[in-house]
């Protein structure tokens, strides 16, 4: 029980990495970034294909952050033209961006499934209060710890993160005051396209790297924003703790229904707080 | 929120009812009627010249098409973008497969109780994301969409797993099993213009018109004194019945549902059907969803497997260059 306990904090911390760039994205911009579990799998395989070694295993999030901040910028280009339209034509409009992204991978990397090694040291296990666990997946569970200390100060201390949080709240007064919200959004986009494609390499290990892989991320980052509400760090890292219990713990003691779980989860964090746990804006208008 | 989205669609006088914009040009009424009798007439010839491939490709395109028109009935007409409408279809098209197999597949049976299953899944769900609006709607319904797709692959013991439902029995009409890919197209014809008619008629009456209303102007027709949660409940309701036949039909068509059937890209597929045909147009539905089966299906092996990445190049075009859809180019709205 311990060991899935662990494991639901790992995937918590991993979960969070991704789904914290999405609720930003999505709650500052109103953008619903579709193609971002295609970034996490443009991650995945570039851990599964380079890392096993440490140099690899660097090597792989420095391409990864590379591609994810270039994806980002591309895209915020692309949703761009879109803003004064309907969120149905961005969500489409990342969907067919998503659509060619998971099969121009499939193109390059096989559409066999690729398993990811950890680093050299890691790849062991160590003995935490008399159960063996997994090096690297406490390894997950620091780094994450650490980019939710970090993203939460930037966003909730440092005058980027007020600048960020004011264009949440009310774009065109942040626009008056003659700050470019097209930077802003340009920012946050790439920044969280870099955390889902470093969370791809991270996740690797874990979860391998194979086509649909995109979606089955991309909805438990959804289902952890809806829960811990938009736009919110606290939310996302709330959310994605859950979110990682349910999904392991629920795994393991209803093997079959662990989606039912998910779901009933998500059902009544809805019922009670329609705008998710941590969320400020109004769901229904 | 939704009323600027959903305006460009729509002149801005036609909220609430009785919405003078129902009526799309006489002339063009008149033409449309000669129009759908003839394509009627085509479609029931259709299996006496062609052959049983195509034949059975066309009647996938009418599966689908109903799948499309249902989803239009909540994306055009109501203006809730549903990304996760193939959980409705699935359901149905599982219910259908299962009962056909365990129990009968004797005509109007596995069509009713996939229609009823399908109808039983969006009352299950949907009282959850009609609560919420515009971005919310799309990404609850996509995760319920996902999240019901995963239930199809880990409840094995009723859906066969990543296997999918097998060994599904032909449709019987009167204890004749419908053998022949030409018997089974009737069928499906049969039956996509039941469905097809059902939802013309509802998006035509009253009940249509409150719903564009709400499409236009949600918080006017709530001050006008509908309750236009019960409104989008019921029509998410009655599309996720409408889906669910349309799933009854894959199974009488195909013989199996796997997995594939239910899961997001179907649901997204659709979707952009029905944005290729012009949101709110049921013809265009229809169109859309023609040109999405004959480029995945026919097309797709053409093209080395690579028909995901052409239909991901034609979502971008369309986001950009068909703002409001083929029916958009046409100069009608619906």
């Amino acid at each position: 029980m311990l060991v899935s306990i662990l494991n639901g904090v790992a995937i918590g911390f991993l979960l969070f990495i991704l789904a914290v760039g999405l609720s930003l994205v999505f709650g500052m911009m109103d953008v619903l970034n579709l193609a971002h579990g295609a970034l996490f799998l443009l991650g995945a395989y570039l851990g599964a294909t380079l890392a096993g070694s440490w140099g690899g295993f660097l090597g792989a999030l420095g391409l990864a952050a590379v591609g994810g901040l270039a994806a980002g910028v591309l895209l915020s280009l692309m949703t761009e033209p879109l803003r004064k339209r309907s969120h149905l034509d961005q969500a489409l409009l990342t969907l067919g961006v998503a659509l060619i992204a998971a099969e121009l991978l499939i193109i390059v990397f096989g559409d066999d499934p690729l398993s990811a090694a950890a680093p050299p040291g890691l790849d062991g296990s160590v003995s935490v209060l008399g159960a063996v666990y997994p090096t690297y997946r406490l390894l997950i569970i620091v780094i994450g710890a650490v980019l939710a200390l970090a993203v939460y100060l930037v966003v909730d201390r440092t005058r980027v993160g007020a600048l960020v949080r004011a264009t949440v709240a009310d774009r065109e007064m942040v626009a008056t005051l003659g700050i470019d919200n097209r930077l802003v959004k340009g920012a946050v986009f790439a920044v969280g396209s870099v955390l889902a494609t470093v969370a791809g390499v991270l996740g690797g290990p874990i979860y391998g790297a194979r086509p649909g892989l995109d979606a089955t991320v991309l909805i438990l980052a959804l289902v952890v924003v809806v829960i811990g509400g938009l736009g919110s760090v606290r939310g996302a890292l709330v959310g994605a703790l859950v979110i990682g219990q349910i999904d392991t713990v629920g795994r393991v003691l209803l093997p079959d229904f662990a989606s039912f779980v998910l779901f009933g989860a998500l059902a009544l964090v809805l019922v009670l707080r329609p705008q998710g746990l941590f969320g400020t804006r109004a769901v229904a208008r | 929120m939704t009323a600027d989205q959903q305006a460009p669609r729509t002149e801005p006088g036609a909220a609430g009812p009785p919405a003078p914009a129902t009526a799309p040009g006489g002339t063009g009424r008149a033409y449309g009627r000669y129009v759908a009798v003839a394509v009627l007439v085509v479609l029931a010839a259709a299996p006496l010249f062609l052959a049983p491939f195509a034949t059975s490709t066309l009647s996938r395109v009418l599966v689908f098409a109903l799948f499309a028109v249902s989803l239009d009935l909540l994306v055009g007409v109501t203006g809730l973008p549903s990304l996760g409408h193939a959980a409705y279809f699935g359901s149905g098209a599982y219910a259908a497969g299962w009962v056909s197999i365990h129990v009968t597949a004797q005509a109007p049976v596995p069509l009713l109780v996939g229609a009823g299953v399908g109808a039983l899944a969006a009352a299950l769900t949907g009282w959850i994301t009609v609560r919420s609006a515009g971005v919310f709607f799309l990404m609850l319904t996509l995760a319920i969409g996902e999240l019901v797709g995963q239930v199809a692959n880990s409840w094995e013991s009723v859906t066969g797993g990543a296997n999918g439902l097998t060994g599904v029995p032909a449709v019987r009409v009167g204890g004749e099993p419908l053998a022949n890919a030409g018997f089974t197209h009737w069928y499906v014809l049969l039956v996509f213009v039941l469905g097809f008619a059902l939802v013309w008629v509802v998006a035509r009456s009253p009940f249509g018109d409150a719903l564009r209303g709400i499409r236009d102007n949600e918080p006017r027709m709530r001050a006008l004194g509908y309750s236009t949660s019960l409104y989008k409940y019921a029509v998410f309701v009655l599309a996720g019945g409408v889906a669910g036949m349309a799933g009854s039909l894959l199974v009488a068509q195909q013989r199996l549902v796997s997995t594939a059937d239910v899961g997001f890209l179907i649901s997204s597929l659709m979707l952009l059907a029905v944005v290729i045909g012009g949101a709110g147009s049921l013809w265009g539905a229809c169109l859309g969803a023609a040109l999405v089966v004959v480029v995945r299906d026919a097309l797709g092996p053409t093209l080395d497997g690579h028909g995901p990445l052409v239909l991901g190049i034609v979502f971008v075009v369309v986001v950009y260059l068909l703002p409001r859809g083929a029916a958009g180019l046409l100069g009608r709205t619906r």
